[in-house]
């Protein structure tokens, strides 16, 4: 653990963090946000029908790589977690090994109505009424299903968000990481 | 060795790199453009790398797994440095073809080895796929490079670019060479149908499926080496180096080192065009594609040369 000494308030991202991340943030942070925003690989998790609509966003229709976004198949080269639908309890395990894997710094972005407040579903027994519990979420679109447009808006406001230092999900998954697990293990009885 | 030299080392070192990464990043424009989409930019790969180089945790899993990487950069930089690249060739001598077959192998085995030191069962597969298609297409291409040595009667790689200078190029001398040469170039480029080792949708980009991060970035790097190197190789070999002009004159060298890129770019091009339209072989058909059909007529390429030669 970190001592409280060496821990400082990083005003840019406005959470706290150690004084080690806060000189590699500061470091020619400008450049490399830019390039981060630049180049947001994901890593897709269809869980529900919002993986539908990744289809037309990443072919000749919407054509997402024009923001150097590209579809990455292991959770170690990505930078950005795609939650497309509702969530249930088993699903929820593999997101958060999937999170769990990707190397700093991560995002989430997280369709529709459902990691918000369990959609239609929200009333089963084994669906995840509030996505953000147990995992912490940088944006959110609303809708059922929302369009590839308002998905192209989402992704060019979390690039504005990355530029700004707001999107601080990952800080704060490190800052809560306790809360988090706590929240994660009340609902998994045995861990995994 | 001068100062000079040095100072020309650091600066190929440097440059090849960057090319190798424009080049990269063209690819990505045109195979965009093939399937009716507009594409990233074409510095998207400067971005990538300078993304991959400042992620803030890189998860490593041994020390054999850190080693991988820079085995392979520093491999593919040492074939760089026999390898003409349009007039300019820092080491050479008699012979040196045979030490770049050896060298071109040794960074696709530092990529075994870090790849086998992470534990994940698809770099497992992914290396086994590696090292089979590397097999596999070393074959065809080792008698190639014997019908080319025999023609030229040297196994010294600048010899041979400055005796295609005087005489014609080899593609137009020896064209069923250069036929399975382009054909053992689609392998080694690592393009569809020949990209069973990465093949994201089965074995999830296979040896680097646990590389993330600075890693990842040292990989791409890597790749951008092996396009010019190996585009380059072909280009030595069959298009006489790019040397057209008079390099005595700093013109010449200038309009020659620019024809150089041209050439290993329409290499580049070539295969890139088969990789836009062409599904993916399994491995067992490939292995099977290559040692029939391009070996039959490298054998019978070399058969050519020996009769010709006899003359």
């Amino acid at each position: 653990m970190v001592d409280e000494k060496e821990k400082i308030v990083s005003e840019d991202m406005g959470v706290q963090v150690d004084k080690k991340e806060d000189i590699e943030m500061r470091s020619f942070g400008t450049i490399k946000r830019w390039a981060t925003k630049r180049s947001l690989w994901m890593v897709h998790y269809c869980t529900g029908c919002g993986g539908i609509e990744l289809a037309p966003l990443m072919t000749s229709r919407y054509d997402m790589e024009r923001f150097g976004m590209h579809p990455m198949v292991t959770p170690r080269q990505s930078d950005l977690l795609l939650i497309t639908g509702y969530v249930n309890i088993k699903t929820l395990k593999r997101i958060i090994r999937t999170y769990e894997q990707m190397p700093d710094p991560k995002y989430v972005v997280a369709f529709g109505s459902c990691p918000i407040n369990g959609g239609p579903y929200w009333d089963s027994h084994v669906t995840i009424n509030h996505l953000d519990k147990y995992l912490p979420v940088d944006i959110y679109i609303a809708g059922c299903m929302p369009r590839p447009q308002s998905i192209v808006k989402a992704f060019d406001d979390l690039m504005d968000m990355i530029q700004e230092g707001k999107a601080d999900g990952y800080l704060r998954y490190k800052k809560y990481y306790d809360k988090y697990k706590a929240n994660q293990e009340k609902i998994f009885r045995k861990w995994w | 060795m001068s100062i000079t030299d040095i100072v020309a080392i650091i600066g190929m070192a440097v440059f090849v790199p960057l090319l190798g990464l424009l080049f990269m990043g063209i690819a990505r424009k045109i195979t965009a453009r093939i399937q009716n989409r507009i594409g990233p930019p074409f510095y998207q790969q400067y971005i990538d790398v300078m993304k991959l180089f400042s992620k803030r945790s890189n998860i490593s899993h041994s020390w054999v797994f850190d080693i991988g990487p820079i085995f392979a950069v520093v491999g593919m930089l040492t074939t760089m440095l026999f390898i003409p690249m349009g007039g300019f060739q820092l080491l050479s001598f008699d012979g040196d073809l045979i030490v770049i077959m050896y060298l071109m192998v040794i960074s696709g085995l530092g990529i075994a080895l870090g790849a086998g030191a992470s534990g994940n069962p698809n770099s497992g597969i992914g290396v086994m796929r590696a090292l089979v298609l590397m097999m596999s297409y070393e074959l065809p291409f080792v008698l190639i490079l014997l019908s080319v040595m025999l023609y030229y009667n040297t196994t010294s790689l600048a010899e041979i670019v400055s005796k295609q200078a005087d005489m014609a190029w080899a593609v137009l001398a020896l064209p069923l060479s250069a036929i399975v040469a382009d054909i053992c170039l689609q392998g080694q480029f690592g393009e569809k149908p020949f990209d069973q080792p990465i093949a994201p949708a089965e074995v999830a980009t296979g040896p680097m499926v646990e590389y993330g991060g600075k890693y990842l970035g040292m990989l791409m790097l890597w790749h951008a080496i092996a396009i010019i190197v190996e585009g380059s190789l072909f280009v030595n070999l069959f298009l006489g180096g790019g040397i057209v002009f008079d390099p005595s004159t700093y013109v010449g060298m200038a309009l020659n080192f620019l024809v150089w890129i041209g050439l290993v770019f329409l290499m580049f091009f070539i295969a890139l065009l088969i990789n836009a339209v062409m599904p993916r072989y399994r491995i067992d058909q490939a292995f099977a594609f290559y040692w029939k059909w391009p070996t039959i007529l490298a054998i019978i390429a070399l058969i050519y040369v020996m009769v010709v030669s006899s003359w």
